[in-house]
């Protein structure tokens, strides 16, 4: 045997002695949280079998859990206990007596054509029911996004450049509405790519990249803040709920 | 069959929706509802491929003894641990007529102990890599770089109370100064600037795409063969 | 090194290039030692946080609020202080809480917060006629293109199968437009901008958020005419449990679950801003001595 395989045995053999250690003194449910989470983070030292086994879990797990979900929670309730409700009696009672919808084949048709991409032979007919769902998608998100995201957008960057307050000019308030009024044109103009950046064009796509780099540092700062969080609350976890160091 | 069809669904669909936010009355307000009802519904099915395609995956990968195959060995037993606590709600306080997710059942336990711990903790992993990539990616090379991260330490400064005690000695008209205020200032100005043309430029994207899908233009959705 | 030849690198260079998992354990230690010791600090609320506190402090008594669960494990650190704490003053001010939830995630999250925060902190609080638990539907934004034309059409049912025409805060609900508010806490999407671009915009209906501190500058574009107010990440839920005690006394000396977040955070930006400084001198340093090298080489 050589000198890695025998660190590994030593290591499974730690591993299990303090995985049972744990349960005797913390339950298993917790141990069972703490020890997948130790493993995760084995990935710092390096990849290894403990984390290989997390990953996997993982994936198996979270397929598992969406699946449920959605067959309790829309599936039975608003497709078949839709169609024909006393197919649900035995789960829904509260809905067996609802009237049937035929029409609610349409949707149970275009589910079944869509797992039909799990056959090499009939996966083309997959095709009907994405394309209904990309149709949604396009129809639904199109208006919305002009209303809100474009015409919104626009309307809420109009606005006074000369603030007054009770005490008269508000030069503070007048420079940041400026800012803003400003940074949006030149920032549009540095996405704008039909016309060469040169001149006047040119100068407020220089200013676009000045405000989108502040922007961009912003987003850097909040997303440090979000992977913190992140990290204390597994933190909270392992030291609180597992270990009982934190009161 | 293989393209036209799909191409007549996209636009149709496509077509009553917008509509119906014109008009929404009958035909095309009932029927832009119940398209958005339907797609709802056949999400569900799309959690099924992915479960279906996973295990088909994962079976041929142990069949052929690849690369690993162990460990597809414990996706397998993950899902069917947690499919069999979750359809047939294993241990749920209400029985079959329960809630599925309801607080004590086995399915919320695998939620809170298994689930949880390690989407998490998956998460958290970027906490220590972000610290990294601070110390070795982050330079000052240009001027927009020293832009960038000179925002980010105001930012990342001012959250905390050490901007405050490194900065409280401005009062009075100086102020707008104390590294807090200039966070604030610099997520409510300049980042609101920035943000906004980006959600403006993005809108437009989304725009004209959905134009493209919805008068079969855009076909990439469809995948590769022609017939 | 396999060539034969070695490499004699300058202190500056091999601190550049230091081992990673030496700045993991620096990460680490600024995490974990704040969190052993407890410490919490002392938070003022921004304006954007104090605006969505105060819409909430305003609403009548018997106000209708939709809570969207529209978040996981992966950001309930964040979020779940901001959900807690919200809640909390829902309840204080005795509005009608309907939660739901556009992530499956997040209803697991809706049982744990009513088992945790309204059960035993509000044991008058009736399920049917105070609050009420819908559950996950899938369908993202076009769930809420549902939800604002026929409410019942996708929540015919509550999360446990009871017909919500038999459950009296549901009597009145027809569409989205009967609620007062809609409070999304969001962790990506959907979430808070789906709620504003499918519910709030076209129905005109206020939405306010708790969202990921990463997807909160995004959202700003939308402050304050589309949404009433945004808790951004962590920092965002300290702000609010502090607009919080302000106004309720009896949450005073109490560690509420975001500040207690807060000193290993602030500990934590300490240090990655050190780091980044740090790793600049180095860059300047060596800069600075690949030029004169160089020159001298030219000469």
């Amino acid at each position: 045997m050589n000198a890695g395989k025998l660190l590994s045995y030593i290591i499974l053999a730690i591993v299990v002695i303090a995985f049972v250690v744990s349960i005797a003194l913390k339950g298993f449910l917790v141990t069972v949280g703490a020890f997948l989470t130790l493993f995760i983070f084995s990935f710092l030292y390096k990849d290894n079998p403990y984390y290989k086994f997390a990953e996997h879990l993982f994936v198996g797990a979270s397929a598992a859990y969406w699946m449920s979900m959605g067959f309790w929670k829309t599936m039975v309730p608003n497709l078949f206990g839709k169609l024909y409700p006393p197919m649900v009696a035995w789960a829904v009672p509260a809905l067996k007596n609802n009237p049937a919808q035929p029409l609610m084949l349409i949707p149970l048709v275009l589910g079944i054509l869509l797992l039909m991409r799990l056959s090499s032979k009939a996966g083309w007919i997959s095709r009907w029911a994405l394309a209904f769902i990309v149709g949604t998608t396009a129809g639904l998100n199109l208006v919305r996004y002009l209303r809100s995201d474009f015409i919104q957008q626009i309307n809420n960057t109009v606005f006074s450049l000369y603030v007054t307050n009770a005490s008269g000019f508000d030069l503070g308030a007048t420079i940041s509405n400026v800012i803003i009024f400003g940074g949006v044109i030149c920032g549009l103009i540095y996405f704008f790519f039909s016309k060469e950046h040169k001149g006047a064009f040119g100068a407020g796509a220089r200013t676009g990249i000045i405000v989108l780099m502040i922007t961009f540092g912003a987003s850097f700062g909040y997303t440090v803040m979000a992977r913190i969080s992140l990290l204390v609350g597994r933190m909270q976890f392992l030291f609180g709920d597992w270990l009982g160091m934190i009161r | 069959m293989r393209r036209t069809v799909p191409l007549v669904i996209t636009l149709i669909v496509g077509t009553v929706l917008i509509v119906a936010e014109f008009v929404p009355h009958k035909p095309f307000g009932n029927l832009g509802d119940k398209f958005s009802m339907y797609f709802d519904i056949i999400a569900v099915f799309a959690f099924i491929l992915g479960g279906g395609n996973l295990v088909r995956v994962h079976i041929t990968k142990i069949s052929r003894k690849k690369a690993d195959w162990p460990f597809s060995a414990v996706t397998l037993a993950g899902f069917a641990l947690v499919l069999a606590a979750g359809l047939f709600k294993i241990g749920n306080p209400g029985g079959i007529r329960g809630d599925v997710a309801v607080v004590g059942s086995l399915f919320n336990d695998l939620y809170i102990f298994i689930f949880t711990p390690l989407q998490a903790s998956m998460f958290a992993l970027l906490a220590f890599y972000v610290g990294s990539a601070s110390y070795r990616a982050f330079r000052a090379k240009t001027v927009e770089a020293t832009i960038l991260l000179v925002a980010a330490f105001v930012i990342l400064l001012g959250r905390t109370p050490f901007g405050l005690w490194l900065t409280g000695g401005f009062t009075g008209s100086w102020e707008f100064l104390q590294v807090p205020n200039l966070a604030n200032w610099i997520m409510d100005v300049p980042n609101l600037a920035g943000q906004r043309a980006i959600m403006i430029g993005i809108a437009l994207g989304v725009i004209s795409m959905s134009l493209r899908i919805i008068l079969g233009v855009e076909r990439t959705y469809l995948g590769q063969d022609n017939d | 090194m396999g060539n034969g030849h070695t490499e004699h690198k300058t202190l500056v260079e091999r601190l550049q290039f230091i081992d990673r998992r030496i700045i993991f354990v620096f990460i680490g230690l600024a995490v974990v030692i704040p969190l052993l010791f407890g410490a919490v600090l002392k938070e003022e609320t921004t304006p954007i946080v104090q605006t969505f506190f105060d819409t909430i402090e305003g609403l009548p008594e018997g106000s209708r609020v939709l809570l969207s669960f529209d978040y996981g494990p992966t950001t309930a650190p964040e979020i779940q202080p901001m959900v807690d704490a919200i809640v909390r003053q829902c309840a204080h001010r005795k509005s009608k809480m309907y939660m739901m939830a556009l992530w499956a995630t997040g209803d697991n999250l809706t049982g744990e917060t009513i088992e945790k925060v309204l059960k035993p902190e509000f044991p008058d609080y009736k399920y049917g006629t105070d609050y009420i638990n819908l559950g996950y539907q899938t369908g993202n934004q076009g769930l809420i293109r549902v939800l604002l034309v026929d409410f019942k059409m996708m929540y015919a049912v509550d999360a446990s199968g009871t017909d919500v025409d038999s459950i009296p805060m549901m009597k009145n609900i027809r569409n989205l437009k009967n609620f007062d508010l809609i409070v999304s806490f969001g962790g990506g999407s959907p979430g808070i901008k789906e709620w504003v671009l499918y519910a709030g915009d076209p129905g005109k209906i206020p939405v306010g958020g708790g969202c990921t501190a990463v997807s909160a500058p995004l959202l700003y574009p939308y402050y304050p005419n589309q949404l009433i107010g945004l808790l951004g990440g962590a920092k965002g839920a300290a702000e609010y449990e502090n607009a919080l005690i302000n106004a309720y006394p009896e949450y005073k000396g109490r560690k509420m679950a975001g500040m207690k977040l807060m000193m290993s955070q602030a500990v934590s930006h300490v240090v990655i801003m050190f780091f980044i400084l740090f790793g600049n001198i180095l860059y300047f340093i060596q800069r600075s001595r690949d030029k004169s090298r160089s020159m001298e080489a030219g000469r």
